[in-house]
């Protein structure tokens, strides 16, 4: 058992390094097939079947598949598919997979670990008979392929002398390279490449499709479009010596011939321009950037531009509008420094939803593929399913990139449905965003208490017993997933000074999940709830979420309570976090509760303490925004949706009472506390909140465009900022003031997850709330961060000893990037949605609305539509506009168009393209001769259609309120949850 | 704070042992003849040698009338290490190191048979690839042997780690260098197999006290493990008869 082999390595670190490693050979690996008698299996360490049916027509014996490395990483999704089994996976080749990939890895794994698929990895690496040493001068890259070589001819010979009746399962080497299949066949090892095999199984419809096209190498330079990217040792070497940077590209969602990379040590990031500038990255590769020198640095080109042409094969059209319009202009101080690519480091590829533009040739089987994301180029792709698929979104696979081809190839993955279907619309809207948001597994559902689960006794003697104590919620209506509640009461008085007991209690979600259970790590991978306009994916089963830990009206719930003693004057005197058991007194939404307040005369128990809730709010409100904390905003709107279509029927901003704000200031108070009380616990691995501030160059557009409208802001500090943002105000222009919240909010930085012991303790700053710590705790039914610090909140107050994995800091760092990560991905999910929805809204209507300028562009400007919230460009044409750089203004005889002007715009959907559609600005006033729409009576009939057919389906359906889908159910949170 | 990748997927880790595996160990007795006892052993690719001197009388500073003292000096190769090292003893790790093998030895030395003598042990690390202290206390245990002193039992040393493959932890026993330096946690336990108590326990960086027993018993079965070889060593040193040394001092 005992056998070691020690073999050498030299690697570098700074210096030549010689590395003694030891290496086990073992005679106890298995080889995992039940033809063989040898090998002491156990019945479930039988995966090969005895003699499996062969699949492919090539091949009438029954054989066993050996991939090599290239086939595994080009063709995951084939893989993926049901068709290949009884496969053999050789260590050397899942080593190198995951060195090469580690999302393809992960996905091989998955693979491996389904039973049901015969996959096989087999220790080659290991075992004493397939070995293999590096012979001197050998390429690590041949001796993998020769023990892949080895491993093969090894199985064939250990199958065939274990068969009792000369009846044995062949081998197959499935590989792409043709030296390796050539020296194979040499050593007598069945080979073919996985093209030939694929394309001779079958029964399995669309699996040819999908098989990745051949990847060209490099250094080919036939017909070539673009030049040729480094290799990664050349990479290294420049990137070693400060010639080349390393940096992640971000495609321009304007103008598909521009994007960006930001790079470590400069200040701005490097622009890319061109076909050849930016030389076939993708958007979130990691790239290797030659910078120019600066004479030729240019500044973005602000134009719109979008890919038109009709498939022009492959050659690369003229760039000019671009470049004419980036000319440089001295001393100008948006000159930024450019660059252009010259190797890809990573590609980030992933799989993207769009939909098939078919070739227009009959019966062709190359066409393009449009993706959804504007910032991803077309994709080609070989189908011979175009009829089917143009009418469906499809998801596609990007393979290569080959020097001579204008686009990516591609193979298909799967059809979604057909366009325009609401559900198919929906899932693009979630795979987009990575979302998960599969049916909960079995195994998830298991961990769940019955139905008709109460609270068992032990529980009640453990907690402290609330339920006479007057608790009520408020919450946006319809809102099902009720987690916090609140009560106050007076106390009586110290120093002259009345004193309240004021108690926020959140569901206590983490009885239900326990730790390192099925569905704690479904809910940990799914991170947060997403809510969409018409659909809400769950981030714990519904059981849970809607009913077990939603705090109901009048039912006994189990909740994990915070408790202040403060004075009038909203002082907190004392704090205490028990665990508890509460009876919610009533479930009311925002207005109920704003009634009950105004309501003077009701006495009753819930007014009275909602008075008093109002009352701290306020003052908490107040000391809060002294301290510096912003008010910020952004648009907001809710849809009213037919109850049996699901189809937005009206949209209307939402509104705001004093309710909303109430609520708001007690979770902020109650999460303040939280993250002091596990902080001072745990100092290295609490999970906390950030928001930083953002850096004064974000503001730059910001202040001048303010500065048009008179008003200087003040960016300094928070509270400076804040204070002169309160000052802005022009009184016959209500809305400004909020105009210039909205713009204010996108300068901001994300707020972000962060795990304690990973940062300094000057950065823990929240700059939005002003406040020194913060973190989340109030929803821990649709979040998962306040789940992990409801859990460290148990630990540090009840004292039973924290979970392992709550403590080791690695682990939660990892998880609070994940966290942030599905956190962005659920906000642009919910904000798809609701543009989603304007579309099917508009798709039937014209409407003249008043609108605000957000930005100027060098071709458009870009205006916001109060009433909808709804953002959009509304193109100039450059012959009748002229663009100011200095002022950024577009002019037009005597027509000045800026920031923060007031217009009036028609909108209407312009569906010409299935896959964007868009909603059409257009001018009407100020009136612009030959350009700005003129109403007539046609339109305004259209118009009135829309107006009249809204109230007539209030009678007929039974209409339902959905939050739009920007955030979560709760208009309060869902400010917080954008700003921070 | 399991590491992530000490174990594959197969359940075998870095260097194809299992997780309940120790590395190879071989040894032998006798391999000095001016020291009164000396060994050689090698854990895997970490080398020791232990040469043991005395009982002798004891400097009249040290002097103790109740027990025997006992001297340890630990030191390790410059060219034991993958990248020089400039002292090969007398800094803090070595004093440490030092300590803690004296902590070790003495608890199994019967210390009370001499009284005013002094025992002197010196460890050479010739090659380190993770567990120097394991394996210079079973060569420190050999060497005491092959001198002759008196002890209670032998006295072992093993180290354990955390591995986790998919969801389970699963103890590593006998880390060895690279596994060492994968920032996952290491208990090292010096022992007296034989009668169940436990010399000197260390830990290098945190875990969690949920793991703690498993690693913990691990660790233990690799003292017992380790424990039958090298009495299957010193039964094989004697039977191959009295060594030269041996019959010079007789």
């Amino acid at each position: 058992m005992w056998t070691t082999k020690t073999f050498l390595t030299k690697t570098k670190r700074g210096n030549i390094l010689k590395i003694v490693r030891e290496h086990y050979l073992r005679d106890d690996l298995l080889c995992g097939s039940a033809a063989c008698n040898t090998c002491p299996h156990k019945d479930d360490e039988l995966v090969l079947e005895t003699s499996p049916k062969s699949p492919c027509a090539l091949f009438d014996f029954p054989h066993y598949l050996v991939l090599d490395t290239n086939v595994v990483l080009h063709q995951i999704d084939v893989l993926e598919e049901d068709a290949l089994t009884n496969v053999i996976i050789l260590q050397t080749v899942l080593e190198e997979v995951k060195h090469q990939n580690t999302a393809v890895f992960q996905r091989l794994l998955d693979i491996i670990s389904n039973k049901k698929r015969k996959f096989y990895s087999f220790v080659n690496e290991h075992h004493k008979d397939t070995y293999i040493e590096r012979s001197p001068g050998e390429k690590q890259n041949d001796r993998n392929d020769r023990s892949i070589r080895k491993a093969t001819s090894w199985y064939e010979y250990h199958l065939s002398i274990n068969s009792l009746d000369g009846k044995f399962p062949k081998i197959i080497l499935v590989t792409d390279d043709e030296n390796n299949r050539k020296l194979a066949q040499e050593d007598g090892i069945i080979c073919c490449s996985i093209k030939d095999y694929i394309e001779n199984v079958s029964g399995f419809v669309g699996l040819v499709d999908k098989l990745s096209k051949n990847v060209m190498p490099e250094t080919c330079s036939k017909d070539a479009l673009y030049p040729a990217h480094l290799t990664p040792s050349q990479i290294h070497e420049g990137i070693r010596c400060g010639q080349l940077y390393q940096g992640t590209y971000h495609a321009s969602r304007e103008n598909f011939l521009e994007g960006n990379a930001s790079v470590n040590g400069f200040e701005k990031s490097i622009l890319l321009q061109g076909h050849i500038g930016i030389n076939r990255a993708i958007d979130g590769d990691i790239v290797a950037i030659e910078i120019f020198p600066k004479e030729e640095w240019r500044k973005p080109s602000n134009i719109v531009l979008e890919d038109k042409t009709e498939d022009p094969e492959n050659i690369l059209e003229e760039e000019t509008v671009l470049l004419d319009a980036a000319k440089p202009v001295d001393n100008d101080d948006e000159i930024t420094p450019t660059g252009k690519v010259v190797g890809i480091i990573r590609r980030k590829w992933r799989q993207y939803c769009g939909i098939l533009m078919p070739s227009k040739f009959h019966g062709a089987t190359r066409h393009l593929f449009t993706p959804a994301e504007k910032r991803i180029p077309r994709v080609r792709i070989e189908t011979r399913q175009s009829e089917i698929l143009a009418s469906q979104r499809i998801l596609v696979a990007l393979d290569s990139w080959p020097r001579n081809s204008r686009y990516p190839l591609g193979h298909l993955v799967r059809a979604l449905g057909p366009i325009g279907d609401k559900d198919a619309e929906n899932e693009v809207i979630l795979l987009e965003h990575d979302v998960p948001h599969a049916r909960f597994s079995e195994a998830v559902l298991n961990c769940l208490p019955p139905n008709d689960w109460t609270i068992p006794e032990e529980e009640r003697q453990k907690r402290v017993d609330l339920r006479d104590v007057c608790v009520c919620s408020v919450d946006p209506p319809g809102c099902t997933d009720i987690d916090d509640a609140l009560h106050a009461r007076r106390l009586g008085s110290s120093d002259g000074l009345a004193t309240y007991e004021v108690g926020v209690h959140i569901a206590d979600v983490t009885y239900f999940v326990k730790p390192d259970t099925a569905l704690d790590k479904e809910a940990a991978s799914r991170s947060t709830t997403v809510y969409l306009v018409d659909r809400r994916i769950d981030m714990v089963p519904e059981l849970l979420s809607s009913n077990l830990c939603s705090l109901r009206g009048g039912e006994e719930r189990l909740a994990f309570s915070c408790v202040w003693e403060m004075d009038e004057n909203a002082n907190v005197l004392s704090t205490k976090f028990h665990k508890s058991i509460i009876k919610s007194k009533a479930a009311m939404t925002y207005e109920e509760a704003q009634i009950a307040i105004d309501d003077s005369s009701r006495k009753d128990e819930i007014a009275k303490s909602l008075r008093v809730l109002n009352k701290l709010a306020k003052k908490l409100k107040k000391k809060r925004l002294d301290s510096g904390a912003l008010l910020l905003a952004s648009p907001e709107i809710r849809f009213q949706v037919d109850s049996e279509t699901h189809d937005p029927i009206e949209v209307q901003a939402k509104k705001i009472v004093d309710t909303n704000s109430m609520v708001e200031e007690f979770m902020l108070l109650a999460n303040t506390s939280v993250a002091q009380k596990i902080l001072e616990e745990f100092p290295q691995c609490a999970m906390l909140r950030r928001h930083p501030a953002p850096p004064p160059a974000n503001f730059d557009t910001f202040l001048k465009a303010a500065r048009q409208q008179g008003f200087e802001i003040d960016v300094s500090t928070n509270k400076s900022f804040s204070k002169s943002l309160n000052e802005a105000v022009i009184p016959e222009r209500p809305f400004f003031n909020t105009l210039l919240r909205i713009m204010a909010t996108r300068c901001m930085q994300q707020a972000a997850y962060f795990v304690s012991g990973s940062l300094a303790a000057d950065h823990y700053y929240h700059y939005g709330l002003a406040c020194p710590i913060y973190t989340h705790f109030t929803s821990p039914i649709r979040r998962y961060a306040d789940v992990v610090v409801h859990r460290l909140l148990a630990a540090s107050v009840a004292g039973a000893g924290p979970h392992a994995a709550l403590l080791d800091a690695r682990r939660q760092t990892a998880l609070a990037d994940t966290l942030n990560y599905r956190h962005r991905h659920a906000q642009l999910a919910g904000r798809a949605s609701v543009a989603l929805n304007t579309h099917i809204l508009f798709k039937n209507r014209v409407e003249i609305e008043s609108a605000v300028v957000l930005a100027v562009k060098r071709n458009a400007l870009q205006v916001l539509i109060p009433k909808y919230g709804l953002e959009g460009p509304l193109y100039l044409p450059s012959e009748k506009f002229t663009y100011n750089e200095e002022e950024h203004v577009q002019k037009c005889g005597d027509v000045v168009l800026k920031t923060f002007d007031e217009l009036t715009v028609r909108l209407s959907l312009d569906s010409s393209n299935l896959q964007h559609r868009k909603l059409v600005f257009e001018l009407v006033e100020p009136h612009v001769p030959g350009f700005s729409y003129v109403p007539d009576a046609g339109n305004m009939e259209v118009d009135d259609v829309a107006e009249t057919a809204a109230p007539s389906s209030e009678k007929t359906h039974k209409k339902r309120e959905i939050p739009a889908a920007a955030a979560a159910p709760k208009p309060s949170k869902k400010r917080k949850s954008r700003r921070k | 704070m399991p590491a992530a990748d000490l174990l594959s997927s197969q359940g075998l880790r870095l260097d194809g042992r299992r997780p309940n595996e120790l590395r190879r160990i071989r040894c032998k007795l006798g391999v000095f003849t001016q020291p009164d006892g000396s060994a050689y052993l090698e854990q895997g690719n970490t080398k020791v040698l232990a040469a043991v001197y005395g009982p002798h009388q004891a400097s009249k500073s040290k002097m103790s009338t109740e027990a025997v003292v006992v001297n340890c000096q630990y030191s390790m190769a410059t060219f034991s290490t993958g990248e020089r090292k400039n002292r090969p003893r007398g800094d803090r790790k070595s004093q440490e190191m030092s300590m803690h093998l004296r902590q070790a030895l003495t608890a199994a030395i019967k210390t009370e048979m001499y009284p005013r003598s002094q025992i002197d042990i010196y460890i050479e690390v010739l090659q380190a690839d993770g567990g120097t202290y394991c394996a210079s206390v079973n060569a420190a245990s050999l060497a005491l042997i092959d001198a002759g002193i008196p002890l209670r039992a032998y006295v072992t040393a093993c180290s354990a780690s955390l591995g986790r493959r998919s969801a389970t932890h699963e103890p590593l026993v006998d880390v060895s260098h690279i596994e060492e330096a994968a920032d996952g946690v290491c208990l090292t336990v010096a022992s007296l197999p034989s009668t169940g108590s436990i010399a000197l326990l260390e830990m290098s960086n945190r875990l969690h006290m949920d793991h703690f027993n498993i690693v913990l018993t691990r660790a233990m079965q690799g003292c017992r493990d380790i424990e039958v070889i090298l009495d299957g060593a010193v039964r094989q040193h004697l039977a191959e008869g009295w060594t030269k040394q041996d019959v010079i001092t007789i």
